[in-house]
């Protein structure tokens, strides 16, 4: 197993208001190895779109990064200077956050957001070798270099959608965090997206962290998968053996209800809300809609342990199992 | 076969608009020639599929009156739409309701949730009570499983997407129409609440004979729910039948290239590696002039390119706008109503 | 509901600190006349010239018309003229910008291109044409009349912009997916929306008008016999009260100038961060 590139260690995020603490994120632990591809998969208001933005240290105010360790080859981020961290942010570890395509500039041609990037990083390149740099960095996510002359506008959202990923990787790094990249895209053109993606990703050999709710896409892309639920990380594993036998009850909730091409017209949903992170009850996040709760769920939480090899669990019920 | 409840024939939307000195105008067909029928007996469960720019909305906008058409017309319980006035469009009005995609925009921010609710019965009876109208509307939103003091006198931002959306199924529900015109109506919702707004939309139909036109692009909750499929690209008809068959056995090259972009969740069955991914296309296909889907098939001949092809009628319940079966019949208008009948 | 009214007062004090302004100056006029004789506003009511005394708390003008009462009239006379020329231009301007933002086509291509052309106008040229024409039939209500015909096209315009904007929500199709007519929707839906937009294109609409007014008269083109506030500086003009040094009659009309302005620009501002969730402090 190939050393892991990136380590996150109880990571913390709050929020600062009136009413108190907004707790968003609470003890993420996780590892990534290096070329590995690791999914995010949550609802809204799970933790998972603040946990990638204090990964990069861009949690803005009134949040705030409690506390927590994220370490990318050996250098814990958080212990970063804030110039130190400006440089780390797109060449050790890159984000195509969420709808990237409505955040290009419509004033401003693709290959002057890649002159942009590049040179906020490296200032020795001249303009000839920018443009060799950029062809080629569009080549590699299918388009033609046609499109470095373009504005936004004149592009489909695939294509800038794919300029994104581009940008994204331009700097060769270690971990790309890729957050809902394909959320406005039809079918077909995700399916291109994403497989462009991953062949990106294969030839930098870098790792990757997809951030999504879309359970299907985790299924088709990804290596290992993390549920997240109220801000903690609930269920941590091999992607295939978290669908065959999931161990977290939110986790057999989430994939026992989605709806298949098999059986027709069969409904379920989860019972129940997401409890609030305000003022969150004692216990187990998920103790009010938790089937098999009981006794201790609802005074502590629990903790994200190792009951098989490569598989972690929030859960009491797998605290037993051996190895 | 009595009087269809609602009925597109040959419906066609083409959005202009104007040039300016220096910059000509720009001609959008956003639906091509569409036919589609609703029956009342049994009540049908048809879904319109299609990705953005398909014209899927612009067709249930079109079925619900909101949109003329620029040729082709819509017919509601036989009459045609442009003549209803006065009485008998309300009565169509009351008769076809409709859930929008946006759980929030659908709700004035001036009012409370209340306002929603109470405005239909207000319009349609107005000669109940306000207790009579109460009662109403705890019933409805019993229906879908909605609690009065959770829901009624507050504001539509203290409320959740999934409530939202539920009082909205509720709203629809509540003057027993004859059809639901549902635009992608779980899109913007949780996945774990969908199951239960996609519930409520099988049982009215179910329960309470109410036909359902459920608007989407996610071909997964599409055949969960209804009957029947139109397959829409670049606003035309490309493939319509029973919704087991289309999807199991897509005979279109677009259907068959949008079921096998379908991210399954079974890691065990990856994206098949030999389902050709097309060109990417840009744009929306705005001349009529042979398939839309003729630049990016993998099966392309040069018929496709010069004219459009009809529907051909593959079998009992089945249709595709494809040369591809050229051998079958062609369909004609009268025989598309047919191929809508639930099975 | 009041406890929010007031937490929100103390996050926007401009507005109360314009209402009380207002407040402040409606008493003063409802009060005022019990313990000022209006009757003394009018010319030959004292001697001539006075400075303020004991008896003339701000002295007479050059015809003799007591200062103190003039100021209650004038001030009152002015703000008449500018909330009526207000009132009317602002009702004017909203039914034309619904009837243009919600129809659209044909009508809203009238009413738009009329409203830019008469906006282009230079209204003051065109008001004093007005008024030196019909100079010997002028009182506060044709003041009223006159200025209003050019304070309606601005709340006509931001009226449309939003109405365009307004018409395509969701909302509004629902709305219509439930039987109600157009006009239902205008007033049951849009309206409602419309109001803090509404309320600050009256303040707009009423300071405009306060200016043209005020603008006119200053230059002799006002109610001859009515002490309105911009007559009086007009008087003071014709009787050189700046050169001779006659500070209580140019001074109490500037000074209830800029008192109503002051008022009226921190409502506006008030109001901007009410209807505009952008400018809103973060709770």
């Amino acid at each position: 197993m190939s050393a892991a590139v990136l380590q996150v260690r109880n990571l913390c995020v709050h929020y600062d208001t009136d009413a108190g603490p907004i707790k968003a994120a609470e003890n993420v632990t996780f590892d990534l190895a290096k070329g590995e591809r690791l999914g995010l998969v949550g609802e809204s208001g799970s933790g998972k779109s603040t946990t990638v933005l204090a990964l990069l240290r861009m949690v803005t105010s009134p949040g705030r990064i409690r506390s927590g360790q994220v370490v990318v080859d050996g250098t814990d981020l958080m212990q970063l200077s804030p110039e130190q961290m400006r440089r780390m942010r797109g060449s050790a570890v890159s984000l195509i956050p969420q709808a990237a395509m409505n955040s290009l500039n419509p004033v401003m041609r693709i290959r002057d957001h890649f002159y942009d990037t590049i040179r906020a990083h490296d200032r020795s390149m001249d303009r000839r070798q920018l443009a060799e740099h950029s062809a080629q960095l569009v080549e590699s996510v299918g388009l033609r270099p046609n499109v470095l002359g373009m504005y936004p506008h004149e592009l489909s959202g695939g294509m800038k959608q794919r300029v994104c990923i581009a940008m994204g990787i331009c700097l060769q790094p270690k971990v790309i965090i890729a957050d809902e990249p394909t959320s406005a895209l039809d079918v077909v053109v995700q399916r291109q997206v994403m497989e462009t993606l991953g062949r990106i990703q294969r030839e930098l050999d870098a790792a990757i962290i997809l951030v999504g709710h879309d359970m299907g896409l985790m299924a088709q892309f990804v290596d290992k998968l993390g549920i997240m639920y109220a801000g903690r990380l609930v269920e941590v594993g091999p992607v295939a053996d978290v669908f065959r036998e999931p161990l977290h009850p939110y986790t057999r909730l989430l994939i026992n209800t989605l709806p298949s091409l098999d059986v027709k017209a069969v409904f379920k949903g989860i019972p129940g809300t997401t409890p609030s992170l305000l003022n969150a009850p004692p216990g187990c996040a998920f103790h009010q809609r938790c089937p098999d709760a009981s006794g201790s769920c609802y005074e502590s939480d629990h903790v994200l342990t190792e009951v098989l090899p490569g598989r972690w669990v929030a859960c009491p019920c797998y605290a037993g199992a051996a190895a | 076969m009595t009087t269809p409840l609602l009925e597109a024939r040959n419906v066609t939307k083409i959005f202009s608009s104007r040039g300016s000195i220096g910059k000509k105008g720009s001609v959008t067909v956003a639906v091509n020639q569409a036919s589609l029928t609703i029956h009342a007996d049994p009540p049908s469960i048809v879904a319109i599929a299609g990705e953005s720019g398909s014209g899927k909305t612009t067709l249930s906008r079109l079925l619900l009156g909101l949109v003329s058409p620029t040729s082709g017309d819509v017919f509601y319980r036989g009459r045609p739409m442009t003549a209803l006035k006065g009485d008998e469009r309300m009565a169509f009005r009351r008769d076809v309701q409709a859930i929008f995609q946006d759980p929030f925009e659908v709700y004035n921010p001036f009012y409370r949730v209340d306002h929603a609710l109470e405005m239909p019965i207000k319009r349609f009876e107005p000669t109940k009570s306000a207790d009579e109208r109460r009662a109403m509307i705890e019933k409805a939103l019993g229906v879908v499983g909605l609690r009065v003091d959770e829901t009624l006198g507050r504001y539509p931002h203290q409320l959740s997407g999934g409530q939202r959306q539920r009082v909205m199924v509720a709203r629809a529900l509540m003057l027993n129409p004859s059809i639901i015109v549902a635009d992608e109506p779980v899109s913007m919702v949780d996945a774990s609440l969908r199951a239960t707004i996609l519930e409520s939309l099988l049982n009215a139909h179910d329960q309470l004979a109410i036909a359902i036109i459920y608007i989407t692009h996610d071909l997964t909750t599409a055949y969960q729910v209804c009957t029947s499929i139109l397959m829409m690209y670049s606003g035309a008809m490309v493939e319509v039948g029973n919704v087991d068959r289309v999807i199991k056995d897509p005979l279109h090259p677009y259907t068959q290239l949008l079921v096998g972009s379908i991210p399954l969740p079974d890691p065990t069955k990856r994206w098949a590696a030999n389902v050709r991914s097309a060109t990417s296309a840009s744009g929306q296909h705005s001349t009529s002039q042979g398939c839309s889907f003729a630049p990016r098939c993998p099966h392309v001949m040069d018929i496709c390119r010069e004219v459009t092809p009809p529907l051909f009628r593959v079998n009992a319940d089945r249709a595709v706008a494809c040369y591809l079966y050229r051998d079958a019949p062609v369909v004609s208008p009268e025989d598309v109503s047919a191929l809508y009948i639930g099975a | 509901m009041s406890s929010q009214f007031w937490s929100y007062i103390r996050r926007n004090p401009l507005l109360l600190v314009g209402v009380s302004l207002f407040v402040l100056l409606f008493l003063f006029w409802a009060i005022g006349p019990t313990f000022i004789d209006v009757t003394k506003a009018r010319p030959i009511s004292a001697m001539a010239d006075l400075a303020p005394s004991a008896e003339y708390p701000l002295g007479t003008d050059s015809v003799g018309r007591q200062l103190l009462p003039n100021l209650l009239a004038g001030s009152l006379y002015t703000f008449e003229i500018g909330l009526a020329a207000g009132t009317i231009g602002l009702l004017v301007g909203t039914i034309l910008g619904f009837v243009a933002g919600y129809f659209g086509g044909t009508v809203d291509s009238i009413i738009s291109t009329a409203a830019d052309v008469a906006l282009t106008i230079p209204a003051l040229a065109v008001l004093v044409v007005i008024a030196a024409v019909i100079k010997e039939g002028l009182n506060v209500r044709s003041m009223a009349l006159i200025v209003a015909m050019l304070a309606w096209m601005r709340p006509a315009r931001t009226i449309r912009a939003q109405v365009l904007s307004m018409r395509e929500r969701p909302y509004v199709e629902i709305a219509r997916l439930s039987g109600m007519n157009d006009f239902q929707i205008i007033v049951q839906e849009l309206l409602p929306n419309l109001l803090p937009y509404l309320a600050a294109s009256y303040v707009g609409a009423v300071a405009a008008a306060l200016l043209a007014a005020i603008g006119l008269e200053a230059m002799g083109l006002g109610p001859q016999n009515d002490p309105t506030l911009g007559m009086t500086i007009f008087w003071c003009n014709y009787y050189g009260a700046l050169l001779r040094g006659m500070w209580w009659w140019w001074a109490p009309p500037i000074a209830a100038i800029l008192y109503v302005f002051m008022g009226l620009f921190a409502i506006s501002s008030g109001l901007d961060e009410l209807s505009n969730p952008r400018l809103r402090r973060a709770r």
